[in-house]
């Protein structure tokens, strides 16, 4: 089957399992994303027809929001808080590294479609600072050496999977 | 009907009618940019603001979204008003500096641009007042148009900032935008706006260009009125 009609299809049973619901909009795109990645463009113009919203307010929402990207996005999204109190324990200090270790800047994403980088503004968690979390694990009181360990830990189960 | 006092005169007005109409009716001049009455109200650029006073508390209010009240002072002139609305403008004129009717606006208000305030230089001349988007929604219903992103990256286009395909070219939102931020050429046979070009239909009596045919095909799609009834211009129907 080819690309796009394989997002049209995906697209269109996300929608079907919302059961067509105008008001689930942002649970429906939530679904595509965890789908894709990221939100394709084919994916958000089916959405928009299936729903009966206009693209353009559909795009409204897909832009507002932080978490959803109109970019593809690597296999492992990795959010340094710049929150306060992991600014103050040398959040930019870790995200000198992180940009040195990926070798991309935050909302970057890697050639190998490995690793994107975002920096976000408190995750909740600032008793652990400086916090990293990648994809939905957080690591705590990240230091350089750690940063090393992290990512070389993720690039070989990549490589081994 | 609702007796209140605007600036001192007494006023009479229709129930649910909002403060900016019971002002206007009695001479009182409140200026606005979004508040258009070919679209509904959303108070976006808060230039309309007013003291109103119930009991012993005063407060600030958008008059266009307020409804007249039975015994409500209204004040457009204090000094805590003309305070706020010299604020709202000279932002506005920091996000807009290029913007004529800002800038005549400002004249008449008596503020200057702030130097605490850096101007802007890439948002051309739009309040986000969202206007254009709701009476695309709203009037000509095709919903074109819509807003992007947010916070100082927010800005008013087509989705995917391409060219739109239901766009009918109407050029709606271009009456609508008080500051004029939305550009349409016009050159004989061709409109050109939001990036599309758009065919001109001649009328057939008078054979001047009147209307986009995208717009006059949307039409007799929606109303079932035949094409070449609406072939014809405004004025020689």
């Amino acid at each position: 089957m080819s690309k796009v009609s394989d997002t049209k299809l995906k697209t269109k049973q996300i929608v079907k399992k919302h059961r067509g619901d105008k008001s689930a909009l942002i649970a429906v795109l939530q679904d595509i994303q965890e789908a894709f990645n990221y939100l394709p463009k084919d994916a958000l113009t089916v959405t928009g027809k299936a729903l009966g919203i206009p693209i353009s307010r559909v795009y409204e929402v897909a832009t507002f929001y932080n978490a959803f990207s109109l970019k593809p996005r690597g296999e492992h999204i990795v959010k340094i808080c710049m929150g306060t109190a992991c600014h103050v324990r040398g959040a930019s200090a870790i995200q000198d590294k992180m940009e040195r270790t990926l070798c991309i800047k935050p909302g970057e994403t890697t050639a190998d479609k490995k690793f994107s980088l975002e920096t976000v503004n408190c995750v909740g968690a600032c008793a652990l600072g400086p916090v990293v979390v990648i994809d939905t694990e957080y690591h705590g009181q990240v230091t350089m050496a750690k940063v090393d360990k992290i990512i070389g830990k993720l690039k070989e189960g990549a490589q081994q999977s | 009907m609702v007796n209140l006092i605007i600036d001192g005169k007494n006023v009479t007005a229709k129930k649910d009618t909002m403060v900016l109409e019971a002002a206007r009716s009695a001479g009182v001049d409140i200026p606005t940019l979004c508040a258009h009455e070919a679209v509904s109200r959303a108070g976006s650029c808060r230039l309309c603001v007013v003291e109103i006073k119930k009991g012993n508390r005063t407060r600030i209010v958008t008059s266009c979204l307020y409804p007249v009240e039975e015994g409500l002072i209204v004040n457009t002139k204090t000094e805590r008003v003309l305070n706020v609305r010299r604020l709202v403008l000279e932002l506005l004129l920091a996000r807009c500096p290029r913007s004529e009717v800002l800038q005549n606006l400002a004249k008449e208000l008596g503020v200057d641009p702030q130097p605490r305030f850096l101007p802007d230089t890439d948002k051309g001349k739009c309040i986000l007042c969202r206007s254009c988007v709701r009476v695309c929604e709203e009037v000509v219903g095709v919903s074109a148009i819509g807003m992007s992103a947010r916070g100082s990256h927010k800005t008013v286009g087509t989705p995917f900032k391409e060219t739109s395909s239901v766009c009918i070219g109407c050029g709606a939102c271009v009456y609508v935008c008080p500051t004029g931020h939305i550009v349409m050429q016009s050159t004989g046979d061709k409109r050109k706006i939001w990036k599309r070009t758009f065919k001109m239909q001649t009328c057939e009596k008078c054979g001047k260009y009147f209307a986009p045919v995208d717009q006059l095909k949307f039409i007799s799609k929606k109303t079932g009125v035949p094409y070449n009834e609406l072939a014809v211009c405004t004025e020689c129907r």
